[in-house]
């Protein structure tokens, strides 16, 4: 079993992106279960949502308490929330961010972790950029598609279009794609800058 | 069609294919989606002939739900908690008036102290009320209970409740093979009434009946639900010939036959204590789960039978009786009497509190090594009773409790940080 963990603020469509990461595998053939905190939830209070993924039927109905992913939309959760709280050891760290781990103030992560499993995506940006709304779920599933290989980027897409139909759906799907690009392009260069 | 989707939405696609002629609802959390994707397709038409009626409280959503039934219409409604209790006199009217209305129960706590997270509460405020109480473990068993609850009810004309952990349930996202229009057509005849206010062929319902038959009508809604022992079985067989799904029945038992240990539990939690027992099981324990779908009417043979060569039973349940326990346990006692099995109560999930796997390994643990109290509540923080319990001893003016143990909470965090 898979199990991500994704954290933000209301609003910003963090129940959603766990639903279409679910639906992504679903489409896959896999199985997935997809909740979110239960909260009273309002905009703006931080918001957390779960997605499991495995190849047999998911039973369990208890929290996600030891992610093998975690995905931050916002990062001024850092240091606010425990983010990375029960990330098992070789797990992915995925943050919507344009700035470093370092320069976020997390360099310990790199000490915790894995580095090569450790990503910052510019999400938001893309989304600004692509759909014209600061809305960085979808983009965030191209980027953890790309840095887990859990699902595949068409799959993504075809959840995206499932949910926002027309040409938000198509915006999504390019702010997603551009996401999944930039985090492989990410992890070329580390891979090359690793072996050499 | 197999789709992923939300409980809720789940739950809206199979009642519209149940054909309701009636839906009146009044929206509370964990239940609101559920009516809310009702109403839209009541609106865009896709459901109909079928009336929304809007209504101002849940008393009132019941109160019409019980007239469109005696005006022989399908009706159907949801609710949850506080929603619950609101409606609570129209609740027992319907069951005694023999209205088959269905009810969704989204589960969640009562308040005192407000709370709007999952438990059994609300399902078991009610348990007297002559309501059938089905419950689903999963949301494909909660869809596929509906399609069976309006069956149940309009065969032996008697209100039936579905009960879904909310939020749990409501607000999960996963696989549900949705039944199409013909295979619900063929399972769920149209309603025919038994009793319907007919201006050609007029009746009263609703006798005022005084102490020479009360106790004889009561026998006979007594006996009705006995009917529904016979009858849940029935249409569960049926069900599943239709479908291929184990959906329903009475009690749903998992590597049960063999196990010294049997966990009994309601509700989705059934899903993790699989889980658990299955890992015990690697480990060498012979441990099992029997699950209860239909705890009114309760099956207390079918339960006896099922926990007949048990040495231990342990009934974990999302509500209590203050004052005295386990309310499920009460019941299951019945089923093992002169049974040698010993009976603990495991109170676990109040309020949302999540039941985690590990705890119910460890209590099954516990038990196995006789060192589960007979009334247990799991992962009870105790520092928190004590604290509270001194303060209550040491001044007569304590305050509230709930807000004192919330200062308490956040004096202890605060401290750590």
């Amino acid at each position: 079993m898979f199990q991500v963990r994704i954290h933000g603020r209301g609003g910003q469509g963090v129940v959603t992106a766990a639903e279409l990461l679910s639906v992504a595998a679903f489409n896959e053939g896999r199985h997935a279960q997809a909740f979110p905190s239960f909260g009273s939830e309002r905009t703006g209070a931080p918001v957390v949502s779960y997605c499991r993924l495995d190849d047999r039927e998911i039973r369990t109905r208890e929290p996600v308490m030891a992610p093998d992913a975690v995905i931050v939309q916002d990062v001024t959760l850092i240091h606010q929330v425990d983010l990375f709280g029960g990330l098992v050891e070789d797990g992915y760290v995925l943050i919507n961010t344009s700035r470093t781990f370092e320069e976020l103030g997390l360099d310990d992560l790199g000490d915790r972790f894995r580095a090569e499993r450790l990503m910052t995506c510019p999400a938001t940006e893309l989304a600004i950029e692509h759909v014209g709304r600061a809305v960085p779920n979808a983009a965030l599933l191209g980027a953890f598609a790309a840095l887990t290989g859990q699902v595949p980027l068409p799959a993504i897409g075809v959840a995206i279009r499932e949910r926002f139909h027309g040409p938000v759906g198509d915006r999504n799907v390019a702010a997603a794609s551009a996401a999944f690009d930039h985090v492989t392009r990410e992890m070329e260069a580390a891979a090359r800058a690793s072996s050499t | 069609m197999l789709r992923q989707l939300e409980g809720s939405k789940a739950i809206a696609e199979t009642v519209a294919l149940c054909r309701p002629e009636v839906v009146c609802a009044y929206p509370i959390s964990p239940q609101t989606h559920i009516i809310e994707a009702i109403g839209v397709k009541v609106k865009d038409g896709s459901l109909a002939p079928c009336e929304y009626i809007n209504v101002e409280s849940e008393f009132a959503a019941m109160s019409v739900s019980i007239g469109a039934s005696a005006a022989g219409a399908r009706a159907y409604t949801a609710t949850a908690s506080q929603g619950l209790l609101f409606m609570i006199e129209a609740v027992y009217n319907a069951a005694g008036l023999g209205l088959p209305i269905v009810m969704t129960l989204a589960n969640r706590a009562i308040g005192a102290p407000i709370n709007i997270w999952n438990d059994h509460s609300d399902a078991m405020a009610v348990r007297d009320s002559g309501w059938i109480q089905l419950f689903a473990e999963t949301n494909q068993e909660a869809a596929d209970l509906h399609v069976q609850a309006f069956r149940l009810a309009e065969e032996l004309s008697v209100p039936v409740m579905v009960c879904m952990d909310g939020f749990i349930l409501t607000h999960a996202v996963e696989g549900v093979d949705l039944m199409d229009q013909d295979t619900v057509d063929r399972f769920l005849p149209s309603y025919e009434p038994r009793q319907v206010l007919d201006p050609d062929d007029p009746v009263s319902i609703g006798a005022m009946v005084g102490p020479e038959a009360f106790e004889e009508v009561r026998y006979l809604a007594h006996l009705r639900q006995l009917d529904a022992l016979d009858y849940i079985p029935v249409i569960a067989e049926e069900f599943t010939a239709l479908t291929g799904r184990p959906s329903g029945g009475l009690i749903h038992p998992y590597r049960a036959e063999d196990a010294d240990t049997i966990v009994v539990a309601l509700g989705s939690v059934l899903g993790t204590i699989k889980d658990a027992v299955d890992h015990l099981r690697d480990g060498g324990e012979r441990v099992g789960v029997l699950g209860i779908t239909s705890f009114r009417p309760f099956p207390i043979e079918a339960v006896r039978v099922a926990l007949a060569n048990a040495t231990r039973v342990i009934v974990v349940e999302k509500a209590f009786s203050l004052g005295m326990g386990g309310v499920l346990a009460t019941d299951v006692s019945m089923a093992t009497l002169g049974s040698s099995a010993v009976l603990t109560t495991v109170i676990a999930g109040l309020g949302g509190r999540p039941i985690a796997q590990h705890s119910i390994e460890s209590m099954i643990g516990q038990a196995i090594r006789g060192e589960l109290e007979t009334l247990t509540f799991l992962d009870l923080d105790e520092g928190i009773i004590e604290r509270e319990r001194a303060r209550m001893a040491r001044t007569r003016r304590s305050g509230p409790f709930a807000e004192n143990v919330l200062r308490d909470l956040r004096h202890n965090r605060e401290d750590r940080s």
